[in-house]
């Protein structure tokens, strides 16, 4: 205080009134901060508890709530991860995810990229009515194509298999993604197309040296909304992938029925599965966010 | 977060977008904000082709058509024919399964509980998430106030799921929303010092609703011994001393002990104040007078009392009221019959608000300045700002909003499967979970599963109607 006060009266610019101003506005929106900051502690505190219980061994989770490892950090062990990550169940699992996670981006991001140019920049008769239809479909909840793609997938034999549950995230990926880079793709100034078919490129060439570069940065917002889409799904793995090859979703799942006893695996394998999200959450945040607002309505 | 599209010249929002200030979210669906280098002085055009080439295009979109023909547009057609079909689809029963659909306990509780759903979370998130963008954007710290609330959004409903099962634990010691409710509860209305203690004479003490009374009515200078069992040795408080029994009261007082009738290893005399057992104190003492308080004492670490200023022709009975022997409270069965979808609906919002916040924040972040000041230099208050400006700019992103969570609240699946217990699951149904139970979970009725899928379904028609109608108009 006497600080401020000091750094006030010597300032070069007399800013006597601002300054006193500023107090009064600060003291004035001490509430205004005070019930900001009990809100994100509220938000963060769920999270918070789940780190603090996945971290503490299964008697003591069994007694007491995991506040008391604040006061006591001694409780605090990596054992349950330790124990979780000899688990083949649970590796098995989180190697799933990835091998069904990444397929499925980089899937609907090229199938999405190709078509999204052909609606952009190709003329050909019907086409705001195909874009329209794609547009239509955005919304189309995944139950009403579960049980026939089921039957669909039984007769290819690939029921139960990681390259159904790709396929169908793929396909449920595509409307959105096709809608954004449709768009995005659109406002790419004609001069440079153009000026690259001028030079002789084939299509392909420009998609590739025109388009792609330069919609970078959608296909980054594209590419990491529909990783965290898929990698958090658990009805379509639900239903499509057989227990060897279900997903770190549906391993935690299948432990909540005994979910106080089960704790010690459910706890750390449920916050192991969010390390990814919130990782990239928190490297992409910009494109996320630009995901997120153009993707409203999904 | 947002640049405002309103900055002139750039053109890098479409003109049906920039037109109307209000409109300027919806601006952002049109062009992620990182918009391509170019010269800026190109429009753009409504006719975008290079050339008519209906080959090429089919080239650049097979991989997406066909995806989308077997995997989205066949399966709408099969599931909507397959409705009409029996549990194994070999009979065609006409509009038998939606009938059923109705009439099942299970298929019409989940209905029921989707349309609860649909009329409170969405509004309740678009609302919260308003309040907080519009209270965020008044501090420095806005950023880490909304990447806070935001993070939810980025993990899976099944990890948000799991959070909150531990959240919602019903042991107060081990679930943080009971452990909050019980020390809130406790500290407002105290547990008794008495939880759980009876009278060790039943016969001379009897029960009134929580609390006990003496049968028999006494004089001034008496003095009334009532003894309590059922106490255990930790519940006794900490200061109690060796129960004494009281000397009798002078003229218009009646004393008395409240003990622990209980001598341990046996050997006491139940009534009796015998040598080893405990006084009672704290516990609230009143002499009763045809049914009003006359007096009240509350007793000492020996457990002896004394009511004075009683009148000494009469007599009174002795009551122990309720209050002593509240017992604390237990909490609140977060994930029971009755307030597991509520339960459930708070989980939602911790993990949705975030989103309405944000979207609802780019929107206030696009209303330009200019029209605020305007308004607050007319003389209008804070208050009158938001009322009249800001919320009729915000329309159409509140409209938005609450259409997309409207859309994801109708497929509500992974939450409720995962926080709601096996013993409540019925009773927090809703109809995604039940189409995937009847469907895959066992029943294996396709049929009803397949109606209910297209419950859903017609259900975000009007949605898909909105949306395209929101398409041609940007694009007029």
């Amino acid at each position: 205080m006497s600080a401020a006060t000091a750094t006030a009266s010597t300032a070069p610019i007399p800013p006597r009134e601002s300054w006193a101003q500023r107090m009064t506005r600060a003291v004035s929106r001490g509430p205004l901060h005070l019930v900001l900051i009990v809100i994100a502690l509220v938000w963060l505190l769920p999270t918070v508890g789940l780190l603090v219980a996945s971290l503490r061994p299964p008697s003591e989770s069994a007694q007491t709530g995991w506040w008391k490892a604040l006061t006591d950090t001694s409780q605090l062990t990596f054992e349950n991860y330790r124990q979780i990550l000899d688990d083949p169940l649970i590796t098995q699992a989180f190697w799933n995810t990835v091998l069904i996670t990444v397929p499925a981006t980089l899937g609907v991001v090229v199938i999405g990229a190709l078509a999204a140019y052909a609606f952009a920049w190709i003329d050909f008769r019907g086409r705001d009515w195909l874009f329209v239809g794609v547009v239509a479909l955005l919304v189309v909840p995944i139950q009403v194509a579960l049980i026939p793609v089921a039957k669909l997938y039984g007769t290819l034999g690939i029921f139960g298999d990681i390259s159904g549950v790709v396929l169908f995230h793929v396909a449920f990926g595509l409307p959105f993604a096709v809608f954004l880079l449709r768009n995005f793709f659109a406002q790419i100034p004609r001069e440079l197309l153009e000026a690259a078919r001028i030079d002789g490129a084939s299509e392909l060439k420009v998609f590739r040296t025109v388009i792609l570069p330069i919609g970078l940065p959608a296909l980054a917002s594209l590419a990491i909304f529909q990783f965290l889409w898929v990698w958090n799904d658990l009805l379509v793995a639900l239903v499509f992938a057989d227990t060897s090859n279900a997903p770190l979703t549906v391993a935690i799942r299948s432990q909540m029925r005994q979910f106080g006893t089960n704790f010690d695996i459910i706890g750390p394998a449920a916050f192991l599965s969010m390390l990814v999200p919130l990782a990239v959450f928190f490297a992409f945040q910009r494109y996320f966010v630009q995901g997120i607002l153009a993707g409203s309505e999904r | 977060m947002a640049e405002g599209p309103t900055q002139g010249g750039v053109d890098q929002v479409p003109p049906a977008a920039a037109a109307a200030g209000g409109r300027s979210v919806l601006a952002k669906r049109e062009v992620p904000q990182e918009a391509p280098p170019r010269p800026p002085i190109v429009p753009p055009r409504r006719q975008h082709a290079l050339g008519y080439n209906p080959r090429l295009a089919l080239f650049f979109l097979l991989p997406a058509l066909v995806l989308l023909g077997a995997l989205m547009l066949y399966p709408i057609w099969y599931t909507i024919g397959r409705s009409l079909f029996d549990r194994a689809g070999d009979s065609f029963v006409g509009i038998d399964n939606y009938r059923r659909m109705f009439e099942l306990d299970a298929t019409r509780r989940a209905i029921r509980n989707n349309a609860i759903w649909v009329v409170s979370a969405p509004t309740l998130a678009t609302g919260i998430g308003l309040v907080f963008a519009v209270l965020a954007e008044r501090v420095r710290w806005q950023t880490a106030f909304k990447v806070a609330v935001f993070m939810p959004m980025a993990i899976s409903l099944l990890a948000a799921g799991v959070i909150f099962r531990l959240v919602y634990e019903q042991d107060p010691d081990r679930g943080l929303a009971n452990a909050v409710a019980t020390s809130v509860v406790d500290a407002v209305r105290p547990p008794g010092e008495l939880a759980g203690g009876r009278p060790s004479q039943p016969e001379s003490v009897r029960s009134t609703g929580g609390g006990y009374e003496t049968r028999r009515a006494f004089r001034p200078g008496s003095s009334v011994p009532i003894g309590l069992v059922a106490i255990p040795p930790d519940e006794i408080p900490s200061d109690a001393v060796r129960a004494r029994s009281p000397a009798r009261g002078g003229p218009g007082t009646l004393t008395g002990t409240v003990w622990v009738d209980f001598t341990r290893g046996g050997g006491g005399t139940p009534g009796v104040v015998d040598p080893t057992e405990q006084g009672l104190p704290g516990v609230k003492v009143e002499a009763i007078r045809a049914g009003d308080v006359a007096g009240s004492a509350t007793t000492d670490p020996d457990g002896t009392f004394a009511v004075s200023g009683l009148d000494r022709s009469d007599s009174y009975r002795i009551a122990l009221p309720s209050s002593n022997f509240r017992e604390p409270y237990g909490g609140v069965t977060w994930l029971g019959p009755t307030l597991v979808t509520p339960s459930i609906i708070a989980a939602f919002l911790w993990v949705w608000i975030g989103f309405a916040m944000i979207v609802i924040g780019a929107g206030l972040a696009a209303i330009p300045r200019e029209v605020l000041e305007a308004a607050r230099t007319d003389g209008a208050n804070e208050w009158q700002v938001f009322r009249r400006v800001t919320a009729p700019l915000l329309r159409p992103v509140l409209l938005v909003v609450l259409v997309t969570l409207v859309i994801n609240v109708l497929k509500i699946f992974d939450l409720v499967f995962v926080i709601a217990p096996p013993s409540s699951q019925r009773d927090a149904n809703v109809v995604a979970l039940e189409m995937w139970r009847v469907s895959f979970g066992g029943a294996r009725d396709q049929g009803l599963g397949s109606a209910l899928s297209v419950l859903l379904f017609v259900l975000v028609v009007p949605a898909m109607i909105y949306n395209i109608r929101r398409l041609r108009a940007d694009r007029a």
